[in-house]
């Protein structure tokens, strides 16, 4: 216990929140560079996935792209573009994008595919184009999965980019390193400290923003079948689009 | 592919190594998480608690947890037993959710029929429920399986030595060739584990249809979650 | 006035769904397609929406050929009630009725006063209006099908088996609503079921359907009871079996009318 209250009184000292390398530094650029990272991710994903999930086409292939790509061991690609790029925030952004697509491309398919296909079959009925399909009815109805997915990528972005202090001079992750390469065990839990925190309030935030992304309707009709399971519980899989009939 | 040859030796340790840290995490993470997956399915009020628990050992940042564990645990930092508690952790985080989901995937017509047939309450779990729930909890432990072989390799950062090794050798010698092995090896030998659950699932199982036993990680929603970094 | 004119579908995996189909669809009138599951109502249906394009043939609204309008326009003006209603799960009652109104840029206001007035017209409370759809039984939510349909005051209405998914009595007061509703509207109403009882009963012309997407027969239910064109509409209408059959027996000074399974049905008016 008494590392712990080493651990803590290094976050409490006031020599480190101020200056170079300090508490509020550090935070700032994990916070940025994770928002940098999710922002880039998000643009290439949340697009990609949302048209996966609606045409039904290319799904194979992006699942199995995120699948490979989930395999991939985190440290390795930091390590690997720490070489090619050297120092500086590039590598860590480029890899964190990489690493961020899979769960951003799944939970953005997952949650398209997710919607009621004779929902969207009766909106194209009364005269919706493919836009305004998107727009109005696949994107709220599946949002919360989509939610989902970016909290996780959110989570795994936080998570690496701690890691990414070994390659690049950024984050919370410095600490842990600075304490490893001096022996110094307080700064190292201090920053592990912070960083768990860091994660859990963020994590916070992205489950309360899925409660509220839940559409009303969907809502209602959750409290009154609580009692009854789910006969379909999840996306249909894979069932393509074709003009006309879906039943 | 010269830097491969000329240290097949080292690779070769270092896979043994390597499982030394991922398979007992890995087994340990399933014995401990079905009967609280269990829990949680049987019991509506300790669901909420437990499968909250999970999420939130889900969300904090593996390096940190690496970093964390060993005042409680009275370790060492380099300990390779503190990295397998770590990611036996995570494991739990993720197969605790997919168990209680497995369980409630069976039938309760399946379950109350057994009961009248004169199951016992322990034989219906082992001779029922687990069999039913079995090909679910085999998409849940195939995540871990991948999850757990990438992420035993952060342990290098902090000393415990693995395939991560080579990302941090290659990285302060400028190797770009190590690097590249590691990685390679580590999907390598975590689709060889997949393949062995499969395989395994195969045996035990023979029951569940080949759609079941698929890629759970793809059909499933929940392969949105990233594995914890 | 709606015309088919040989028109054929068949899908991209090689199942032809409809089958050189010719038949007029007669306006302000209530045409019944019925037949048994797979001979192609529905892509029938849907073929006059665009939600299906024919392979061949042509499908007419009032002579011009819907190939050559924009599908999106075509549906907007065409009402479109579906089995399980098809409502969106996420928008009250009120903007589900309201949905092609405010697709076609009408004012808010405007939309949701003609939706509550909608609601009357289907015999809907109008306190259900800011409900969501999981909120209400199935039949209110075919009432609330229906009215959405009419919110744009269409001339055509499709019905896909609007009443497949409700109990009996709720389907028997539904179907009596839609006659009395097409009798104040006088809509070209399109109906899909394979109920015959149904047909029979709502449909001013019955359209009998088989396998292989052809038609059988395309008349009124009389004609269609008095001479069915083949043996598979007699049975398919349930002629031959006596199941329709009624016959007449005095009973203490009455004529009482019995219908196939020797049950009473009526006294015949003399
Ligand atoms: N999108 C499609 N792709 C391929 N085949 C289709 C498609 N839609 C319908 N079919 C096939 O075309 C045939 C006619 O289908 P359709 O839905 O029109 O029948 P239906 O008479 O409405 O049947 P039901 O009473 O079951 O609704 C069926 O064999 C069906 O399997
Ligand atoms: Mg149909």
């Amino acid at each position: 216990m008494n590392l712990l209250f080493d651990a803590i009184a290094w976050i409490l000292d006031p020599a480190n929140w101020s200056g170079a390398g300090s508490i509020p530094q550090r935070l700032w650029e994990h916070v940025s560079i994770t928002a940098v990272v999710l922002v880039i991710a998000s643009a290439i994903a949340l697009p990609t996935g949302a048209l996966i999930g609606h045409t039904g086409r290319g799904r194979e292939p992006a699942v199995r792209v995120s699948g490979g790509l989930r395999a991939l061991p985190t440290l390795g690609v930091l390590t690997l573009f720490g070489i090619w790029l050297g120092i500086g925030l590039t590598a860590p952004v480029i890899a964190l994008v990489i690493l961020a697509v899979p769960p951003l491309l799944a939970g953005a398919y997952a949650g398209f595919e997710s919607v009621d296909r004779r929902t969207i079959d009766a909106a194209r009925a009364v005269g919706m184009r493919e836009s305004q399909i998107v727009g109005k009815v696949e994107l709220p109805l599946g949002l919360p999965i989509v939610v989902g997915g970016i909290r996780s990528a959110t989570l795994q972005i936080i998570a690496t980019a701690t890691l990414a202090a070994y390659i690049a001079d950024e984050g919370f992750g410095r600490f842990i390193f600075q304490g490893l390469r001096t022996r110094d065990y307080a700064e190292m839990l201090g920053g592990s400290i912070l960083v768990i925190i860091l994660a859990l309030v963020i994590d916070g935030l992205f489950a309360i923003m899925q409660r509220l992304v839940v559409p009303a309707g969907v809502r209602a009709s959750r409290t009154r079948e609580l009692r009854s399971r789910p006969t379909r519980s999840r996306a249909v899989v894979g069932q393509p689009i074709t003009e006309g009939n879906q039943e | 592919m010269t830097w491969l040859w000329s240290n097949l030796d080292l690779v070769g340790e270092l896979i043994l190594v390597h499982l030394a840290l991922s398979v007992p995490a890995i087994i340990l993470s399933l014995v401990i998480s079905v009967p609280i997956g269990w829990l949680a399915h049987r019991y509506r009020w300790s669901r909420g608690v437990l499968l909250s628990l999970c999420a939130l050992l889900y969300a904090i940042p593996s390096l940190a947890l690496f970093v964390a564990l060993p005042p409680i645990t009275g370790l060492g930092l380099r300990s390779p037993v503190n990295l397998v508690i770590a990611l036996t952790l995570y494991g739990i985080a993720v197969i605790v959710r997919t168990a209680a989901d497995a369980f409630d995937s069976v039938q309760p017509e399946v379950r109350q029929s057994a009961t009248a047939m004169g199951y016992s309450a322990a034989g219906r779990f082992w001779g029922v429920e687990l069999p039913l729930a079995g090909p679910v909890l085999l998409s849940g432990l195939r995540v871990v399986v991948v999850s757990t072989v990438s992420l035993a390799t952060v342990g290098a950062v902090i000393g415990v030595q693995s395939l991560g090794s080579l990302f941090t050798d290659g990285f302060q010698r400028g190797i770009q060739a190590e690097i590249i092995t590691g990685i390679v090896a580590t999907i390598l030998l975590a689709l060889a584990l997949d393949w062995l659950c499969v395989l395994t699932g195969r045996m035990l199982m023979p029951w569940s249809s080949p759609r079941r036993s698929r890629r759970p990680a793809l059909s499933d929603v929940r392969s949105i979650e990233a594995d914890p970094a | 006035m709606i015309e088919f004119r040989g028109v054929s579908k068949r899908f991209p995996d090689g199942t032809l769904a409809v089958a050189d189909v010719d038949i007029v669809i007669p306006p302000r009138k209530t045409t019944v397609l019925v037949g048994s599951s797979g001979s192609g109502k529905t892509t029938l249906l849907r073929m006059i929406n665009r939600m299906v394009d024919p392979t061949s043939g042509h499908v007419l609204i009032d002579g011009t050929d819907v190939a050559t309008r924009e599908p999106v326009a075509l549906r907007r003006s065409i009402g479109y009630v579906m089995q399980n209603s098809g409502l969106l799960p996420h928008r009250t009652v009120i903007d589900n009725v309201a949905t092609v109104p405010l697709l076609r840029g009408e004012r808010r206001r405007d939309a949701h006063a003609r939706a509550l007035e909608l609601l009357d017209t289907v015999g809907l409370d109008r306190s259900l209006a800011d409900r969501y759809p999981s909120q209400l039984s199935g039949g209110q939510q075919q009432r609330v099908g229906v009215a959405r349909g009419l919110a744009v005051d269409p001339n055509i209405l499709l019905m896909d088996e609007p009443f497949g998914a409700v109990d009996p009595i709720v389907r028997a007061e539904l179907q009596q609503e839609l006659l009395r509703l097409q009798g104040e509207l006088g809509k070209t109403v399109v109906f899909v079921t394979h109920d015959i009882d149904e047909a029979f009963l709502l449909g001013d012309q019955v359209v009998i359907m088989r396998h292989g997407g052809k038609i059988s027969q395309a008349a009124s239910p009389t004609e269609i009871l008095a001479n069915p064109a083949d043996d598979f509409v007699a049975e398919f209408v349930g002629a031959d079996r006596g199941k329709r059959a009624l016959h007449v027996t005095e009973v203490g000074g009455r004529r009482v009318v019995f219908d196939g399974d020797g049950r009473a049905a009526g006294v015949l008016a003399s």
